[in-house]
């Protein structure tokens, strides 16, 4: 499907995304709480059959994180960028790993190193950093006086 | 935390593989919860070996943070950085000469060569065979060799920058890589007759670590993995970048998705790898091998997504850009932390010697999921 007829299709069953130009892919917001809903869609609305999640992170605005999801359909051939605004004192959204299971892994990724909660993830702990580890390394205002060596 | 050694409530026993262990190949540590000797839970522990990669490429400008990547999948380093110049190129929307465009190329599928044979090797070695090791190291020899005159290194090749490549090939390089061709070809049937058609071997590999079409896709495999369970996912196919599109060659697709069959993908696939140098090597045009660019590049405000095929999958490059010299974020998507994550689900019900068969399968480099 093209960009167009994604756009068009996806804004009859999703009143409440909006579209970012640029970008050779179609890039969407949904509000977070909407998340779960719109990926639900995406994966099983025959048409779109967005079944390959291959690319899930975060990235800190200072502001506000936005999580970014790439999905693909080996079935079609198309990409789309899913992207959510969520707050940065609080950063909390829902999982999709019981959608597509690679997604369990990435998300305990990003919690380990942005500290965005996952609601319902079913084993949210550090993976690279210690347990032990204080604080977020990829977020911008990280400071690590040991660790970091700063260019 | 690294658990002890003890029982779990139910009298399961808890076992540590890793993170030195010669079949992890690498500081992958996995905790095993067995019963008796069958895998009932397998849990990755990850970060022996992090470095923090995406993070440093915050403060490195275009030119300087493609020598990190070097360092992510070392065994594939010229793909990685093949990939980062394109994703670059594509924010400064520069097209490389023809010739550079061959030449990359020609090095990323030797590349994926020596990396397959690398694999081939340890695989077997995993498996209790340690002559293989040495026969597929003959042949890797060659072509580290190839890229040591060309790049001047052997495995952190570096050599390829935004709008082209670094240096002219060197003087002999089509006549090395045709005799490289010929040896390779001459010693095929060896690894056959040494590994493939050994009964013990494909008893080991045939129906173990299954991984169904389903749950590939599900688990975001790629690569020889994702194509051993009939997932068509050959970057260089859907997306072709640079001149694959004029090249060609077979996707190799298998439909058991065992440990086997990802052995098939990978041996078939180094044969396609040398039909795509022959039908390039003889016919790299002349001129200029890097377009011209700005000494400091600076990318326009925006985001910009490069996939690649790597010897191990899907290696995706995403870069956002505040218009400055350097990235805002960074992400790479490896394929060996998406192949990771289906381990579990692979081996869960087996024995404890399997999980070795199926991690062996699975060609993980460490540093490359860590990053």
């Amino acid at each position: 499907m093209l960009n167009e007829d994604l756009k068009s299709k996806l804004v009859e069953i999703l009143p409440l995304i909006s579209f970012e130009d640029g970008g050779e892919w179609l890039n969407a917001y949904v509000p977070p709480e909407e998340l779960l809903a719109c990926v639900n869609q995406l994966r099983a609305t025959p048409g779109f059959d967005f079944d390959y999640l291959f690319c899930l992170t975060c990235i800190d605005w200072k502001t506000h994180f936005t999580m970014v999801y790439h999905f693909s359909s080996t079935l079609h051939r198309h990409n789309i960028v899913i992207k959510a605004r969520i707050d940065r004192m609080n950063p909390e959204i829902e999982t999709v790993s019981h959608i597509w299971r690679t997604a369990e892994m990435l998300e305990r990724e990003v919690y380990d190193l942005f500290g965005v909660v996952f609601r319902h993830h079913p084993d949210l702990r550090r993976l690279i950093m210690p347990d032990d580890w204080q604080g977020w390394p990829l977020r911008k205002d990280f400071e690590d006086p040991v660790n970091m060596i700063k260019l | 935390m690294i658990e002890e050694i003890g029982r779990t409530t139910e009298g399961d026993l808890i076992i540590n593989i890793g993170p030195q262990h010669p079949a992890t190949h690498g500081v992958l540590h996995l905790v095993i919860t067995l019963n008796g000797e069958t895998i009932k839970k397998v849990e990755p522990h990850l970060g022996y070996i992090h470095r923090s990669i995406e993070k440093m490429c915050e403060s490195l400008s275009y030119r300087q943070f493609i020598y990190v990547t070097s360092r992510m999948d070392y065994l594939s380093s010229h793909i990685n950085n093949h990939a980062c110049a394109l994703c670059v190129e594509k924010g400064l929307q520069i097209e490389p000469p023809q010739r550079a465009q061959y030449i990359r190329v020609i090095m990323d599928e030797l590349t994926r060569i020596a990396s397959h044979e690398l694999w081939w090797g340890a695989m077997a070695m995993d498996l209790g065979a340690f002559t293989p090791f040495f026969h597929a190291f003959r042949e890797r020899e060659t072509i580290t060799d190839i890229m040591e005159k060309t790049c001047g290194a052997r495995l952190t090749m570096n050599y390829m920058v935004p709008g082209g490549v670094m240096a002219e090939l060197h003087p002999g390089f089509q006549r090395d890589v045709e005799r490289f061709i010929q040896l390779y070809k001459s010693k095929f049937e060896e690894y056959s007759e040494l590994v493939t058609g050994n009964v013990i071997f494909q008893n080991r590999m045939k129906s173990v670590g299954v991984l169904s079409k389903e749950d590939a896709i599900s688990y975001g495999c790629s690569g020889p993995v994702g194509r051993a369970s009939g997932v068509s996912c050959d970057i260089r196919k859907l997306y072709p970048y640079d001149i694959y599109n004029k090249v060609e060659f077979d996707e190799i697709t298998e439909t058991e998705g065992d440990s086997y069959a990802r052995y098939v993908v990978r041996l078939k696939e180094i044969q396609q790898s040398i039909r795509i140098i022959e039908q390039l090597l003889g016919n790299i045009p002349e001129g200029d091998f890097q377009a011209k660019t700005k000494a400091v590049l600076k990318l326009p405000k925006g985001e910009f997504y490069q996939r690649v095929e790597t010897a191990r999958g899907e290696l995706g490059v995403y870069i956002v850009s505040e218009g400055g010299t350097t990235p805002y974020r960074i992400k790479f998507r490896s394929p060996g932390f998406s192949n990771l994550s289906a381990l579990e689900h692979m081996v869960k019900g087996l024995k404890i010697g399997d999980l070795i068969a199926a991690m062996g399968s699975l060609d993980l480099v460490i540093p490359d999921i860590d990053r």
